[in-house]
């Protein structure tokens, strides 16, 4: 039989960017089955049903792909269980009658769109600057005409399995957006589609990244400990690297 | 110069000079230590005075130490501006936090670490550097020497007790910031990656604490 848990929520109300937030108190009545965000989905209802307006939070698939879902549970982004994001995460990972606080990712290059659901279009801007490979079209090429060794390739789509959702930045006591950056420019470097461009990308991605106001790494680690996919902090390394490299070649 | 302005430009050029001019002061602070050590030779301070004379009257020596110097007001500065400007980035903080859970407490505090530092080393150069170099108050040899000057200031408790507060932050610094400096440098490698956080992790403890049992030993007249 499934026993029902009673959950005691804190969750940040906010009207919208310009206005002061505050948290809100409810109680939900949730399964240990439910994910986390089926959990609020309940409490929804409960709000729509009072006349109440929902909490807005962002989600999209529901199955840990998309990088949409984004909440800060009990100070830390997508709760408390490594290498899963918000949606994948489960009421059983809590007991009954816990009090459970839910923020938005907070950074100044994150403004809040509204509750907890959050403006992440800094990081489209980042990879429009870089994060891509131009070639020309035509044909679609046989995918295995250019030969790309074993380990360089488990390499590269290690690093491209970052879903892009910024629970780096939501982490990082600089908001450091790196662990993302890097993941991009390692992914894409790594491969021969990418390394003609490899120089002024990571200049073009790292100049927005500054632009836009995320902050400086300082290698506390935290990043990678809250990243969903695990992305590796050498990835960081790699990005120093090859910024290094790009700007004592006048790039 | 155009070519170097991303040092001071850009987080990565930023973070890059930390590391370079940190781990400059990580290579000075083993040449120190060594030279410092030689107290314990127990001689009277003989050996540790005619080390010293030698770091002083050496020409090279003494042009690394204005490259030292540069090195240290460099990352002090730039330390400070990246501590004040990272903290800006988040201006809504966050209610709930849960940091231990992430990271660790020295890695997020080394700003405040580095300012213990620095004041730390204000007054640790007054005592010794400035004496040494822009006085004529000690002499290489004789009953006034360098190793007299250390034995008479850590005839003060207060000051013994400063400064080894003064390597119980050095140490925390270190343990972050040794292994710190080589990712900022872009240096990783499967193989050297364990060593260098191994070795990092007994340089930073082993260094503070040779160098706290100093004040200690001269304070309690086991050295003289
Ligand atoms: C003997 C003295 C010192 C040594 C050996 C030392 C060494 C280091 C090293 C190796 C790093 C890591 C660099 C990196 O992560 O790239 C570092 C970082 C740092 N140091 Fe020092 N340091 C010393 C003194 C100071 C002083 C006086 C300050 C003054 C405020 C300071 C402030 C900082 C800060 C804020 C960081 C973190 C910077 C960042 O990661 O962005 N340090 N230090
Ligand atoms: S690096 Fe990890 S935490 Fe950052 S955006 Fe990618 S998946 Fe999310
Ligand atoms: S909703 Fe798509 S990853 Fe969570």
């Amino acid at each position: 039989m499934i026993k029902s848990m009673k959950i005691n929520l804190k969750v940040w109300r906010q009207r919208n960017a310009d206005s002061v937030g505050n948290f809100a108190d409810y109680t939900v009545e949730a399964s240990p089955d439910m994910s986390f965000l089926e959990m609020f989905d309940v409490l929804n209802e409960q709000l729509i049903e009072n006349g109440r307006e929902p909490v807005a939070f962002d989600h999209d698939c529901r199955e840990g792909i998309c990088g949409m879902c984004s909440m800060v549970i009990n100070g830390r982004p997508h709760g408390p269980k490594r290498g899963v994001t918000t949606c994948q995460l489960h009421m059983r990972s809590f007991n009954d009658g816990d009090t459970i606080s839910v923020e938005p990712w907070r950074a100044n290059a994150f403004p809040v769109v509204k509750d907890l659901s959050v403006n992440r279009s800094a990081f489209d801007r980042i990879i429009s600057a870089g994060g891509f490979i131009s070639t020309n079209t035509g044909n679609a090429v046989d995918a295995n005409t250019i030969l790309i060794q074993k380990e360089i390739a488990d390499e590269a789509f290690k690093a491209a399995t970052c879903i892009g959702c910024g629970a780096c930045v939501s982490a990082c006591k600089n908001a450091s957006a790196m662990l993302f950056v890097g993941a991009k420019v390692t992914q894409l470097s790594l491969l021969p589609q990418g390394k003609p461009e490899k120089e002024s990308r990571v200049v073009a991605m790292v100049n927005q990244m500054d632009a836009e106001g995320f902050g400086a790494c300082t290698n506390t680690g935290a990043c990678f400990a809250e990243c969903p996919k695990q992305i590796p902090l050498s990835v960081i390394s790699t990005l120093n690297r090859e910024y290094l490299s790009a700007k004592l070649s006048g790039k | 110069m155009k070519l170097f302005s991303f040092l001071f430009t850009s987080s990565i050029g930023r973070k890059i000079l930390m590391s370079v001019t940190g781990l400059s002061l990580v290579a000075f602070l083993l040449v120190h230590c060594s030279i410092n050590a030689c107290i314990f030779f127990n001689d009277h301070g003989k050996t540790f005075n005619e080390a010293a004379a030698f770091m002083g009257n050496n020409w090279l020596i003494r042009s690394a130490e204005i490259g030292l110097f540069v090195g240290l007001l460099l990352h002090s500065f730039q330390g400070l501006y990246l501590w004040a400007s990272n903290d800006q980035k988040r201006k809504q903080k966050y209610h709930t936090t849960a940091g231990n859970s992430n990271s660790k407490w020295y890695s997020r505090s080394m700003g405040i670490l580095g300012s213990l530092l620095l004041l730390f080393l204000v007054l640790h150069l007054s005592h010794f550097w400035v004496v040494s170099r822009f006085t004529d108050e000690l002499s290489e040899t004789g009953s006034n020497t360098l190793f007299h000057k250390m034995s008479l200031i850590f005839q003060s408790p207060v000051i013994v007790i400063v400064y080894v507060i003064g390597c119980i932050s050095l140490a925390y610094h270190l343990l972050h910031g040794f292994q710190s400096g080589f990712q900022s440098l872009g240096f990783n490698h499967p193989l050297l990656n364990p060593i260098i956080k191994n070795f990092g992790i007994v340089f930073s403890l082993l260094v503070p604490l040779i160098f706290a049992s100093m004040p200690i030993v001269m304070y309690l007249g086991w050295i003289k």
